[in-house]
């Protein structure tokens, strides 16, 4: 290995990224668009629900929990005659439920026998949606009627009462924990995407062929390609940063060092992968294809970012294991709401290393195979 | 000119389907994602683990620490020695919540005194422990009910009554597999579009087909039939899949949905084609691609609502076809949805569609000057 060699690589890399505007694209537009849109798009803080209300009952009780509803921040609420001229509206998801408040609805306070149902129909075209109209409204109601229960002196309290405590986000903001997740989706996609596209290129337009055919050994060409994208994808991850902590305004609790180690390690496997993914296939189209599907999907969708490992079904959770983002996702938002816990760093550390190590591996393995 | 046309058809066709490697591509991704995140992609909680501290050597801690051994969804709990061993539990991420109940606990219960257990979740992933608190505030709900039924107190006479119409035990791949269909078919069919013309370019093999006799629509339109066809296939394919394989109700009408899809395609090759004529090398198509194709997915409504998003940012999603078609393809699945409300989601996907396919024929035509 000679250091002269390298640095005239690095040196040519750096030349070919300035010159080239895709190299800007991937580092810079990409990654700020998609913080953007992850930050102001997706929220997983329902409010708003537009809901349909029913009231059969007008008696003041209704009307009085009507208004619990009406003035609930999950909630815009319609009113209607009945369910049937709801329906429409439901079929073209223009609402997400409706309630229906029956006739007996003040039974609760004479103690009858006789059950008055409220309904509450839910679109299940979106479950995650329904489930949480039937949470709110279920809600609603219950402390609407302790409220009533307590002013009444009607007998009913609840004996055993429950204080909730959500630690490291106190205020239920689900924007503290998808930018730090969104952040280790982006570098997932930008750390492949900078070598993927790259080295396929090479090697579709024969660049790569003719400097295998130099002196140069595959293991320089390797930390050629490295270093100037290592150094490339922490800017992209110092602008990143910046952006979610003084923009969005996400706390930030651990300590730079820790987040550093575990950024740098991270780095390290995707560009990995993004080179494997190159060497394997060779051709723009389909490195680019490839990386989309094993590089941006598995990381948005299998990473914890949004969908919980432990609700899938075993056999994408075992595929989960292999998924450097899942670490990197895990560690950041620990990082990010927690501070430094090192106990759970070093496994996500561990893993990424094992993984990034197994690219560069097999990537050194097919690449000099090729040359004979 | 039909037969000009005809022949570049053609020569697409071989230009997409001939190299094995591209071919692969195209076929096996689409349903491979279909089939893992059909199931991945949940947002209901199952396996939950969770800590329990339990103070108290009393009968009704007992009793309550039994019920969440008893629930079904609570598959894992950790007995915890005190107060301070709470945070290494939550931090380690080794659960979602721990129920901690004081020495108090029994004592005030059976004296009929309020009582209170405290909850500890983790704010790490809220969305999650939201859900996961609610199934806790059920067992101690259905504690409290049996705890009154034994004082003597009656049910209060008022009941919620929940019932989810369409997909009645709110099953995920129910909602998955849908809008899935709506999403990989524009994948599929931005990548075909996309990487066209600036395959070509690249290759120089563009300049050729500018010097035979054809013109810039008859180009044009030679590059859409052969993607509308094969994203046809595409979705068709999912479809299949989709109703037979996982077994998705299908109570709309196959035509309806067809037609909505026609258009969405439409739309989505005018995209693709707009964005091929704006590149001259295919990494920019590809990202140029990528660039429209992410915001397309986590604003279309399918991650999540799109009455959440700021009012400006609602505004903006109008143009992405697939947050009209996703309307589609879930009602015609799930809901029988007629043809006026398919035909209310269609007309702006074919606004869009004239459009970006006009705007493509206009650069194809300046960029030829």
């Amino acid at each position: 290995m000679s250091p002269r060699r390298i640095k005239a690589l690095i040196i040519k890399e750096f030349h070919q990224i300035r010159r080239d505007p895709s190299s800007f694209l991937i580092s810079v537009v990409l990654p700020l668009i998609l913080l953007f849109v992850y930050g102001f798009g997706v929220s997983l803080d329902l409010d708003h629900l537009r809901i349909g209300l029913v009231l059969e009952d007008t008696s003041p009780d209704a009307q009085d929990f009507a208004r619990s509803l009406i003035n609930s921040p999950y909630f815009e609420v319609h009113f209607g005659k009945s369910l049937k001229e709801f329906e429409p509206l439901i079929v073209r998801g223009k609402i997400r439920g409706v309630v229906v408040v029956p006739t007996y609805f003040s039974a609760f306070r004479y103690g009858t026998d006789k059950i008055a149902p409220i309904q509450v129909i839910a679109d299940g075209s979106e479950p995650n949606t329904a489930s949480f109209v039937q949470n709110y409204v279920n809600g609603a109601f219950q402390s609407w009627l302790s409220i009533q229960q307590s002013s009444n002196n009607i007998a009913g309290l609840a004996p055993v009462s429950i204080a909730s405590r959500y630690w490291y986000n106190e205020e239920l903001e689900s924007r503290n924990f998808l930018i730090p997740g969104s952040l280790a989706i982006i570098m997932a996609l930008i750390g492949t995407m900078l070598t993927a596209l790259v080295v396929a290129r090479e090697w579709e337009r024969g660049t790569m062929e003719a400097l295998l055919s130099t002196k140069v050994t595959i293991t320089e060409i390797i930390i050629g390609k490295l270093i100037p994208y290592f150094i490339l994808g922490w800017l992209t991850m110092i602008m990143c940063m910046v952006v979610a902590i003084f923009f969005y305004e996400v706390p930030f609790r651990g300590s730079l060092i820790a987040f550093s180690i575990v950024a740098s390690c991270f780095l390290f496997s995707s560009l990995g992968m993004g080179l494997f993914i190159s060497t394997v296939s060779k051709n723009q189209f389909v490195a680019g294809q490839i990386s989309m599907f094993t590089a941006f999907l598995p990381a948005f969708m299998l990473s914890g970012f949004i969908f919980e490992i432990t609700s899938m079904p075993k056999i994408i959770q075992y595929v989960t294991y292999i998924l450097a983002p899942r670490y990197f996702v895990s560690a950041l938002q620990t990082l990010f709401l927690v501070g430094n816990v090192w106990s759970l760093f070093v496994i996500d550390i561990a893993m990424i290393l094992l993984i990034g190590t197994a690219f560069f591996l097999i990537t050194a393995k097919i690449s000099s195979r090729r040359l004979e | 000119m039909f037969h000009r046309i005809r022949a570049l058809i053609y020569k697409e066709f071989l230009a997409i389907l001939r190299d094995k490697k591209s071919r692969i591509v195209l076929i096996v991704p689409p349903i491979m994602q279909l089939f893992v995140f059909a199931f991945a992609a949940t947002l209901d909680v199952t396996h939950v683990s969770m800590g329990i501290v339990n103070l108290d050597s009393g009968k009704q801690a007992y009793e309550l620490v039994q019920r969440f051994r008893g629930s079904p969804t609570i598959t894992d709990i950790t007995f915890l020695p005190s107060e301070t061993a709470i945070k290494d539990f939550i931090d380690n991420k080794r659960g979602f919540m721990v129920l901690s109940i004081d020495e108090q606990f029994s004592r005030l219960v059976d004296a009929k005194l309020p009582a209170t257990v405290q909850l500890i979740l983790d704010g790490r992933r809220s969305n999650t422990t939201q859900i996961v608190a609610g199934y806790a505030a059920s067992i101690i709900q259905q504690f409290n009910n049996d705890l009154k039924a034994n004082i003597g107190i009656k049910e209060q006479p008022v009941q919620i009554e929940p019932r989810n119409w369409y997909n009645p035990n709110l099953l995920y791949y129910w909602f998955n597999v849908p809008s899935l269909c709506g999403i990989l078919t524009m994948v599929e069919t931005i990548v075909i579009t996309a990487m066209s013309i600036a395959r070509e370019r690249e290759l120089g093999t563009f300049d050729q087909v500018l010097v035979s006799p054809m013109s810039p629509i008859e180009i044009l339109i030679g590059k859409t039939i052969p993607a509308v066809i094969i994203a046809m296939c595409a979705g068709s394919l999912i479809l299949l899949v989709g109703i037979n394989l996982f077994g998705v109700p299908f109570t709309g009408s196959l035509l309806n949905l067809y037609f909505g899809m026609l258009i969405f395609i439409l739309s989505i090759v005018g995209f693709g084609l707009f964005i091929s004529s704006l590149c001259s090398t295919q990494q920019q198509a590809m990202l140029g691609s990528f660039i429209f194709m992410s915001p397309s997915i986590s604003l279309s409504g399918y991650a999540t609502p799109i009455e959440n998003m700021p009012e400006w940012l609602q505004t903006f999603t109008y143009i992405i076809p697939l947050r009209y078609f996703i309307v589609i393809t879930k009602a015609s699945f799930l809901k029988a949805m007629p043809f006026d409300a398919v035909w209310s989601n269609a007309w702006p996907m074919a606004i869009i569609a004239l459009f970006t396919l006009s705007g493509a024929t206009w650069f194809f035509k300046h960029r030829l000057d």
